[in-house]
């Protein structure tokens, strides 16, 4: 659920609930998101290669 | 093909008998399919859950696996928050055995709701008064970060790892392990906690309900606290059945003595504050309800004082003074009777907690309700353990759980 969804109320429920999903699954996205565009550019730059 | 999967300088059984192995535990896994499809065709009809049991023995073992998976975050807290740096040569079979548990309850979960399609309504129609809201919530972003953590370990195969890119991918997750196991513990920390929760605010429910600290009745944070005592036991406890089948050490021993050390105070701590609890329930809360201690053990064939016994005693107090003990820890035996007991007893508790719950009467005209599961229950119960037996076996055989495993084994 959003905060444009026609569910959503600003009350301290939602808030404080969804407000936590939304903190949790922008950690993990975000961390990810690093973790795999480091990647790219460290292949790009030939790091990693020394097992060939 | 195969000895090219396996890591370099370890010795894994021949494939002929690793796939003779699979393939018989495979054979559980399609009973369990079987069963799955039956639900999922004919519906809930296949189980004997009825008005009396809408919780039944797909929850207990929910609770139960998320307990004994507790391992994974609770080791995960000490090696990369509080930087017990010994814990790094057991974390990964915690991550496996996390991983595990927590597909199972998901897998479980898609089975109980009947109507797998509608699993994502619990997230966009939320009922954000519901504590089951805020477990589905960070059980599944829980899992996430489980395979996160399980991702970097995947990678390191000697044959993936020989690809630039997922080497580079393995070692960025490794970089910041500790941001995901941070949030792991946090997502754990509450969802282990609101399991409990769901009993302490069962307001017509005597046998379950306690008092609290604001919102949060006590069995949130008994729930928490046994999840993060018992979960490092479950992973002992297959980190030595691992050894056994394998014949070989796999993990140092001053490893084994610190979790065993930590998870012994941690239980030592929570019995007593269990037993405080249940003495407080037994004297104020139940009484004021109308009820005395002895009526939610007696008039039944199943529930008796045995039980009690068994959770708090033989589940609980006897396993936390050997694993307190320097001797019991560093005996082979008397540990993994420890560990085993510790596990045993926290799955006693979830039974009691869902079931016996549910099993005793409410109103003075009711008897007991007792209750037998399906075979369909029992087959999609053991569907994930069979999976998750297949699951750990293949991360043995192709991935390198132990780094020290090459030096226990020249």
């Amino acid at each position: 659920m959003l905060p444009f969804s026609f569910e959503w109320v600003w009350d301290l429920s939602h808030i404080v609930f969804m407000g936590g999903l939304h903190y949790a699954l922008t950690i993990i996205s975000l961390g990810m998101a690093y973790c795999i565009l480091k990647a790219v550019v460290d292949t790009k730059q030939g790091k990693g290669g020394h097992h060939h | 093909m195969d000895s090219a999967l396996i890591p370099k300088g370890l010795k894994r059984c021949s494939i002929g008998k690793f796939y003779l192995g699979i393939a018989l535990v495979g054979a559980v896994v399609l009973w369990g399919v079987y069963a799955m499809l039956l639900v999922w065709i004919k519906g809930l009809n296949q189980t004997n859950m009825n008005d009396s049991y809408g919780f039944a023995l797909w929850i207990w073992a929910d609770l139960g696996i998320i307990a004994l998976g507790g391992g994974a975050f609770f080791t995960g807290f000490l090696r990369y928050i509080i930087g017990k740096d010994e814990l790094k040569n057991i974390i990964n079979y915690a991550v496996v055995i996390g991983f595990v548990c927590y597909a199972s309850a998901q897998l479980i979960l898609g089975i109980d709701v009947g109507q797998p399609l509608r699993g994502w309504f619990i997230f966009w129609h939320a009922n954000v008064h519901s504590m089951l809201t805020e477990v589905a919530f960070c059980l599944t972003c829980y899992f996430g970060v489980l395979v996160i953590e399980y991702i970097p370990l995947l990678l390191e195969n000697r044959q993936i790892d020989k690809v630039p890119f997922f080497h580079n991918l393995g070692h960025n997750m490794h970089e910041i392990m500790a941001i995901f196991a941070a949030t792991g513990a946090f997502l754990s920390f509450f969802h282990q906690g609101s399991l409990g929760g769901v009993a302490g605010v069962l307001y017509g429910r005597p046998f379950a309900v306690r008092e609290g600290l604001f919102i949060w009745p006590w069995t949130f944070f008994l729930f928490t606290w046994s999840a993060a005592a018992f979960g490092p036991c479950f992973t002992l406890f297959v980190t030595r059945l691992t050894e056994k089948i394998t014949g070989k050490k796999l993990v140092k021993q001053n490893v084994i003595d610190l979790l065993a050390k930590i998870a012994g105070w941690m239980m030592g701590t929570y019995i007593i504050a269990k037993i405080i609890d249940t003495w407080y329930w037994a004297t104020v809360t139940a009484p004021s309800k109308g009820f005395t201690f002895m009526d939610f053990y007696s008039d039944n064939s199943f529930y008796g004082i045995w039980i009690l016994i068994a959770e708090i005693v033989v589940g609980g107090i006897i396993p936390a003074l050997i694993l307190l003990s320097p001797k019991g820890r560093s005996n082979s035996t008397a540990l993994f009777t420890a560990v085993s007991l510790a596990c045993i007893g926290v799955l006693i508790n979830r039974w009691v907690m869902v079931l016996q719950v549910m099993a005793h009467p409410v109103m003075t005209f009711e008897n007991w309700f007792l209750y037998v599961p399906s075979w369909q229950e029992v087959a999609t119960t053991i569907l994930p353990v069979a999976g998750g037996i297949i699951v750990i076996a293949l991360s043995y055989r192709y991935l390198p759980i132990f780094p020290q495993e090459k030096e226990l084994n020249p």
